[in-house]
């Protein structure tokens, strides 16, 4: 049986909140191609694994152990799946297109010659595969056809939601010893160095941005002090960096960080595509610009029409007002 | 350092992506072309490179003869040598295709003028985004690859590589030759300045054919991801809108 082998990624033995989505995808996806899904852990073996299998329906898992699988390392992780393949002829390899799985699978696919298809949003197969997958960081879709008897996918980031599905039996987890090539080892990772703990632009639950409208860096102040306010993150558009008003760990979008906040206060910006599609995971959009008839406006759910330098003070004080801290 | 950088010719589209009527690609009638993003900053690190360490900068492209106005570009804010292979077809490479091409004229040059000791990628090309091409171009190589670089430190053979995650960063050491795909925000890439656009006029374009075959994935269509609709509820003018919206975070709990 050939079988749906899906890449669970970790950090140092911790799974990410991306592996429960892969198992959520692979468990659908084994259901329409009707194969068994199996669950691949590259390194050392790890008690959490067999649970997580169990917990998303997964009765089979598979450990591809290495003495050399000391920490994350594309080439190591990808020719780890390159000999999944060998070993275990699967029919499709996927995960979930975050960093690491995009990664690995573009290793495992140029190490292997099978297809790799980055973002997908849906997989069917009939006369060869059909794919939708994300162009443009997902402003566009693209609808492409593999023709191919195995493929390698990742499903795209959050576009898979995270349903666990108790299995009724126990999972099997097996263990294969593979024998990789030491000079894989030179990319692995050397040393990892923590900047911030707690709360990032990506996991904000108030983001307050500012585009071209803004002006200047001195202009940011007023943007700082409301999100401050609101214990929120400063963000900005591809325009304030170009301009070297703000660092790019700020700008939101595609080639940015996709944020996806309770309340997104955009202000001067204009909602051009790649700004939109990094922030259109938002529950609430209130845009602030001169601009009635701006994108950021229309598509927004809420908005104020008036110069930000006007309008920001002005909520400012309102809050100091309300919470009693004078103005 | 001998520096090669992949760089691809993509539309600069405004608020919203059009489809042509055949549905195969982005209705560029009425728009302008750029470089990805992130192959920009590739250029820009490269040209860093090379200020520091001395060596020279080849910017390659795989695309339509036009491509060659990015190529210029390239040379008008630090490139020294430029490669367009034709894609005279009129739709995007698949892949295997490009990467494929992209190989075979990096073992032509290499035999000609030597070894490249770092071959730059954007992390992702902004249309396809297929993360894919840097990585096949290295293992084809055989090559150290590592996606996702914002910061580059050199010393000697050894580059010292920084990916950004979300609490930080990872280091990976590689020995070049080696290949990575970097990240807008690596650096800030510079303007072109007079003496530089100048100078781009005459850059020697090189253009070279692939026969490279078409490969196993293949484009359908392009559409449209579904559109919700939403009423804008304006909340005032300037700002006498203060109030309004301060009940409306009141609302949503962030107060
Ligand atoms: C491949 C690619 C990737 C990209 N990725 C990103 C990305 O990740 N993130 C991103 O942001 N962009 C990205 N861009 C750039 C994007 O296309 C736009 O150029 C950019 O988002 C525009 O920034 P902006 O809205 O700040 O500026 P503008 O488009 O110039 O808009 C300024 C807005 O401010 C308003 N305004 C002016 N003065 C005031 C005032 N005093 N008060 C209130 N409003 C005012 C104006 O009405 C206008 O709407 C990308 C582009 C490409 C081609
Ligand atoms: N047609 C092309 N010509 C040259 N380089 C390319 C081309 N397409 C992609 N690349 C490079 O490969 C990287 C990854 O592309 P992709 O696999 O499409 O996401 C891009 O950021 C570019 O550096």
């Amino acid at each position: 049986m050939p079988g749906l082998y899906v890449f669970i990624e970790h950090d140092q033995g911790s799974f990410s909140p991306a592996s429960r989505e892969a198992l959520t995808a692979a468990r659908k996806l084994g259901e329409r191609l009707q194969e068994p899904v199996v669950a691949t852990h590259i390194g050392k073996a790890n008690p959490e694994f067999k649970a997580l299998c169990e917990e998303y329906g997964v009765l089979e898992g598979v450990i591809l152990e290495d003495p050399k699988l000391l920490d994350y390392g594309p080439e190591l992780w990808g020719q780890a799946i390159a000999d999944l393949l060998a070993l275990r002829n699967p029919r499709v390899v996927l995960s979930i297109g975050t960093d690491r799985g995009n990664e690995v699978l573009a290793q495992a696919s140029a190490r292997t010659g099978i297809p790799f298809v980055a973002n997908c949003v849906d997989v069917s197969y009939g006369q060869g595969w059909n794919l939708t997958r994300l162009q443009w960081g997902g402003s566009l879709l693209e609808d492409s056809a593999v023709d191919s008897p195995t493929i390698f996918l990742t499903y795209a980031h959050h576009s898979v939601d995270d349903v666990p599905t108790p299995a009724p039996t126990e999972a099997v987890i097996d263990a294969v010893e593979l024998d990789l090539d030491p000079i894989l080892s030179r990319t692995m990772i050397q040393d990892r160095v923590t900047l911030t703990e707690g709360t990032t632009l990506s996991t904000a639950a108030v983001v307050v941005s500012g585009g071209r409208g803004v002006g200047s860096s001195e202009g940011f102040a007023c943007l700082e002090e409301l999100a401050e306010l609101l214990s929120g993150k400063v963000g900005c558009s591809r325009a304030v960096t170009n301009n070297g008003w703000r660092s790019h760990a700020d700008q939101v979008g595609q080639t940015g960080t996709r944020i996806a906040p309770e309340i997104y206060i955009a202000c001067g910006i204009s909602g051009a595509i790649q700004h939109w599609v990094g922030a259109m995971a938002s529950k609430n959009i209130l845009a602030i610009n001169t601009d009635p008839e701006a994108n950021m406006v229309t598509k927004a759910g809420y908005a104020v029409i008036g110069d930000l330098h006007e309008v920001i003070p002005a909520v400012i004080s309102e809050i100091r007002q309300r919470r009693g801290m004078g103005s | 350092m001998r520096v090669l950088v992949c760089v691809k010719r993509v539309p600069a589209p405004g608020s919203r992506i059009n489809i042509t009527p055949d549905g195969l690609n982005v209705d560029t009638s009425h728009l302008g072309f750029t470089t990805s993003p992130h192959e920009e900053c590739a250029v820009e690190e490269a040209t860093q490179i090379v200020e520091q360490h001395g060596g020279s900068v080849t910017v390659l492209t795989v695309g339509p003869p036009e491509a060659e106005e990015q190529l210029r570009y390239a040379a008008s804010v630090g490139g020294n040598d430029f490669v367009l292979v034709v894609n005279d077809t009129g739709e995007d490479w698949d892949p295997q295709r490009t990467s494929t091409a992209i190989v075979e004229a990096i073992i032509d040059l290499e035999n000609d003028a030597g070894e490249y000791d770092l071959i730059l990628f954007g992390n992702e090309s902004a249309d396809a985004g297929g993360y894919q091409i840097g990585i096949k171009v290295a293992v084809a190589l055989g090559r150290p690859a590592v996606n996702g670089i914002k910061g580059i430190d050199i010393s000697g053979n050894t580059l010292t590589a920084r990916r950004e995650v979300d609490s930080g960063y990872e280091v990976y050491t590689l020995q070049a030759p080696a290949v990575l795909g970097v990240k807008e925000g690596i650096n800030l890439p510079r303007y072109p300045t007079m003496k530089g656009r100048l100078a781009s006029k005459k850059a020697q374009i090189d253009r070279r054919d692939s026969s490279t075959p078409p490969g196993p994935q293949q484009k359908v269509r392009l559409h449209q991801p579904e559109e919700t609709v939403t009423e804008t509820q304006v909340l005032g003018n300037g700002a006498d809108a203060a109030a309004a919206v301060v009940d409306l975070l009141a609302d949503l709990g962030v107060l």
